[in-house]
């Protein structure tokens, strides 16, 4: 096959099917709704499989994405899995939940001419395909007598769950909540992510040994310590999230009607109270709901309130759609729907009705001054130019702060905004214990935390003398390929971490 | 101790290991069989250490999870629950609450700890059957049933210790959750008076039991049927005329009475201690639902409290934040009876028909 060039490649993106804004912003099925088999092997097309791919180290977790898109493009969709989940256990959740744009995507070299090779979509059908048949990559795992405990079952504790378990260790995650997925379960909402999907992916994770355990408030059931010194854990990894809502300090934030969107999400996604009496959970939604942020989570909120029936959605944001951190597909989905965006706005206080309840906000226009430390440009307020408008439910989507029972209830080492201080190596401050994910760089996103979840767990395996051989862990329906360093490779667990 | 004894060993195991063989995979399933021995010794010392299966709320003789072992009725609107849960039992501290989802559809709802017993493996809630829930719990949960879900303990323990010389009041739904630390304070020596608010005598329940802890202890009552006729304010004034050397008060009940209680105290300059019941939803710091205005500051009651100094504590706050839900808990406990009488009458006719109810 000749060598593809920019130019014999299809020129166009293949085009996500999505449900019709107007009808889908009254449902919770999935917006977009994914590409078919033809849809995908022409998108495989665009990728010039780059002998140096600038796409692999752009993703957090390393994926071999040339290396899985040939497979697809040679119809071995099994083949594409394994090298997919070598290093990415969750496929059908990044795929969905990435910001590509700015990782794989935003530095493919099809991008530099054309649109940029869709290669979250290409990933989310490729792990809808394996959810669909049911494939899954469990190794020959041997047990290697190590005891690991995982703190949290969000993406971050996943990860390092799958990789911990592959490389043979007795893992078992506690989970705080009645059910796992952390974020996963409770900030990301049914359109965006099916709970089936991870559902799915839960499933794998049990396949490869790993215990969940709900209900156990790690810190207060029982600490960290007494995991090392009376569980028998040899080792811990923390991966509890950030968590803690923030607020602004504004008048009027504890009215009725004024909630976080963590708070509003949770009711939602875990609690079901859009079910609300079948299920026992209330939200009390307003007729009209303004949404202070601009993030992923701001959008999530926003869209929920509209499929809920909130009448009128607006979005309070104090920089422009330029600086918006949300993936740029949220935004646009969310401006097909119908929400209201005022950007370089800020709220200065939230009106009563006269009965504790919430009336309307007083916001205050922006203007953008000069660049902040952040490399943004800093919104400045424009003099006078306070105006009021009627709400009568506001959500706080501006970020998060530490949760702070791990370190009330334990000798860990935090930094001065109460995030759990470790070395490169992910090692905290206690021996064998080691954190990663927001709950050591504060607020980020769901990839990140599996990417630091991946490190710890090979950090762990360092520390437990466990040893990786440079061969990739065999599936079980390939036979053995012969002796490493004399023993059968059926012998041991064969498992490939890349250390960021 | 057999288990550090066999620690230590794996780690030299490991050390020589990783020390003399750097390349070769085979030493590495030594020291991982060595660990493997190390687990097992340890998993027995830990049986022996804490006295049940690492599994949460599974007791030595796993039991079925969040099992309810023991029910008793002080009323018809309070219910104490006694539920299998060896190690919260055991982690478990005076101050401290716990949530509960009693169904799969269920709300979680933030319940303090009226009593911990380490040695029987059980938690003990007391409940007053006021809302939606909690009346479906009172029907629902009988012996031998299982809750769908309990986590904590939750919150800050309370400070014990300091004191010499303390109040402990309950009102209402508070009467048990002051029990703790009644009991606690008694057992670090302190000179405990114990105050408790009921309605009438009918409702008085753990008499017995708090007189076992308690130096001196006053029963208020509203229409004066036994001990004080009043609030139990009047039982604090009482007691801080008697002893001049209160070092604090800690208060437990309806927003209201707390509030009373600060508001007695104030004047006094005794430190006071209130354990608030906001709406909360998962109770580990993540929400905010819960949070409460304390000195002008944000606190949330999940993680930062439930205990705050009622002095600081805006009780007007926390009162109309607990009216958030008031239209919808109307709504689900109407909908609620109405569910209850059709299957009364669907039953009375015909029997198989209750599912569809």
């Amino acid at each position: 096959m000749a060598r593809k060039t920019i130019r014999t490649i299809p020129q166009d993106r293949t085009p996500m099917p999505v449900q019709e804004p107007k009808a889908r912003a009254r449902n919770f099925a999935e917006v977009a709704l994914g590409y078919s088999e033809e849809a995908a092997l022409n998108e495989c097309e665009r990728c010039l499989l780059c002998p140096d791919p600038a796409c692999v180290p752009g993703c957090p977790v390393h994926i071999d994405i040339p290396g899985f898109i040939k497979k697809i493009s040679e119809r071995d969709y099994r083949g594409a899995y394994d090298v997919l989940t070598d290093a990415n256990l969750l496929p059908a959740i990044c795929g969905r939940v990435c910001p590509q744009e700015d990782q794989c995507e935003g530095v493919c070299p099809v991008g530099d001419t054309l649109e940029p090779v869709a290669i979250g979509r290409i990933e989310r059908w490729l792990g809808d395909v394996a959810i669909a048949k049911g494939w899954s990559n469990i190794p020959y795992i041997e047990p290697n007598g190590f005891k690991v405990g995982i703190i949290g079952s969000g993406p971050a504790g996943m990860a390092c769950a799958a990789d911990l378990a592959k490389a043979g260790c007795d893992v078992t995650i506690y989970e705080a909540l009645h059910q796992p997925g952390g974020v996963l379960r409770y900030g990301i909402p049914d359109f965006r992510l099916p709970p089936g999907v991870l559902d799915g992916e839960y499933e794998n994770l049990k396949r490869l040994g790993v215990n969940i355990e709900c209900n156990t408030l790690v810190g207060r059931l029982f600490t960290i310590e007494q995991m090392i010194d009376e569980m028998g854990y040899q080792a811990v990894f923390i991966g509890t999230g950030a968590g803690s809502p923030k607020f602004m300090d504004i008048p009027g934030e504890f009215l009725n009607g004024v909630l976080s969107a963590n708070e509003f999400l949770t009711r939602c996604n875990l609690m079901r109270a859009g079910e609300f009496p079948n299920y026992d959970t209330p939200l009390h939604l307003g007729r009209r709901a303004a949404i202070i942020g601009a993030g992923n989570t701001a959008m999530d909120a926003m869209r929920v309130c509209l499929r809920l029936g909130v009448e009128k959605v607006y979005c309070i944001y104090r920089r422009t759609k330029a600086e918006s951190p949300a993936r740029v597909e949220e935004i646009e989905h969310a401006e097909e729907e119908g929400i209201e965006f005022h950007w370089l706005t800020t709220p200065v206080e939230i009106l009563d009705d006269g009965n504790g309840n919430v009336r309307g906000m007083r916001c205050l226009r922006m203007e953008l001054g000069e660049p902040d430390e952040s490399g943004r440009r800093r919104p400045v307020p424009i003099e006078g130019s306070d105006f009021e408008f009627e709400a009568d439910m506001i959500i706080y989507a501006i970020g998060t702060n530490a949760n702070p029972i791990l370190g009330q209830t334990s000798k860990l080492k935090l930094n001065k905004w109460g995030y759990i201080e470790t070395d490169e190596s992910l090692a905290t401050s206690m021996a064998g214990v080691y954190a990663g994910g927001d709950i050591v760089t504060g607020a980020a996103t769901v990839i990140l935390a599996m990417g630091a979840g991946r490190k710890a767990a090979c950090s762990i395996k360092a520390y437990l003398g466990i040893r990786d051989s440079d061969r990739v862990y065999l599936p079980e329906r390939s036979g053995s390929e012969g002796k490493i360093f004399g023993i059968d490779s059926e012998e041991k667990n064969f498992c490939r971490i890349r250390v960021a | 101790m057999i288990y550090l004894n066999a620690k230590a060993k794996s780690q030299t195991y490991k050390k020589i290991d990783t020390l003399c063989n750097p390349i070769a995979g085979v030493t590495t399933v030594s020291a991982a069989r060595a660990a493997n021995v190390v687990r097992i010794a340890s998993l027995d010392a830990g049986k022996g250490d804490m006295g049940d299966s690492p599994e949460p709320g599974r007791g030595p003789d796993q039991g079925p999870r969040f099992e309810i072992v023991a029910r008793e009725d002080f009323s018809d609107a309070t219910y104490l629950l006694e539920i299998r849960h060896p190690m919260m039992a055991k982690a478990a501290r005076p101050g401290q609450f716990v949530i509960v989802i009693s169904h799969e559809n269920g709300e979680r709802i933030p319940l303090t700890l009226a009593d911990f017993d380490a040695r029987k493996g059980t938690i003990t809630l007391v409940v007053q059957a006021v809302g939606k829930t909690t009346k479906q719990m009172q029907r629902d949960c009988q012996r031998g049933t299982r809750l769908f879900s309990v986590v904590g303990p939750m919150g800050v323990p309370s400070r014990v210790g300091d004191a010499k010389k303390v109040i402990c009041v309950g009102g209402g739904l508070g009467v048990a959750p002051i029990f703790p630390q009644a009991r606690a304070f008694k057992e670090s020596g302190a000179y405990v008076v114990g105050v408790v608010g009921f309605r009438t005598k009918d409702l008085i329940f753990w008499e017995d039991k708090f007189k076992q802890y308690c130096d001196e202890f006053i029963i208020c009552t509203d229409d004066g049927s036994a001990g004080i006729e009043g609030r139990v304010t009047k039982g604090i004034e009482q007691a801080i005329q008697k002893h001049a050397d209160i070092d604090e008060v800690v208060a437990i009940g309806p927003p209201i009475m707390m509030q009373a209680c600060a508001e007695t105290t104030r004047p006094h300059n005794i430190k006071t201690i209130v354990s608030l019941n906001p709406v909360m939803v998962d109770g580990t710091g993540m929400c905010g639902g819960c949070r409460v205005k304390v000195g002008e500051r944000i606190k949330f009651a999940c993680v930062d409290g439930p205990e705050f100094d009622a002095h600081e504590v805006d009780f007007g706050d926390l009162m109309n934040r607990l009216r958030r839900f008031a239209a919808d808990e109307q709504a689900a406990m109407a909908r609620w009876s109405e569910t209850c009488r059709m299957a009364g009458q669907l039953t009375a006719v015909d029997p198989s028909s209750q599912e569809r109810a």
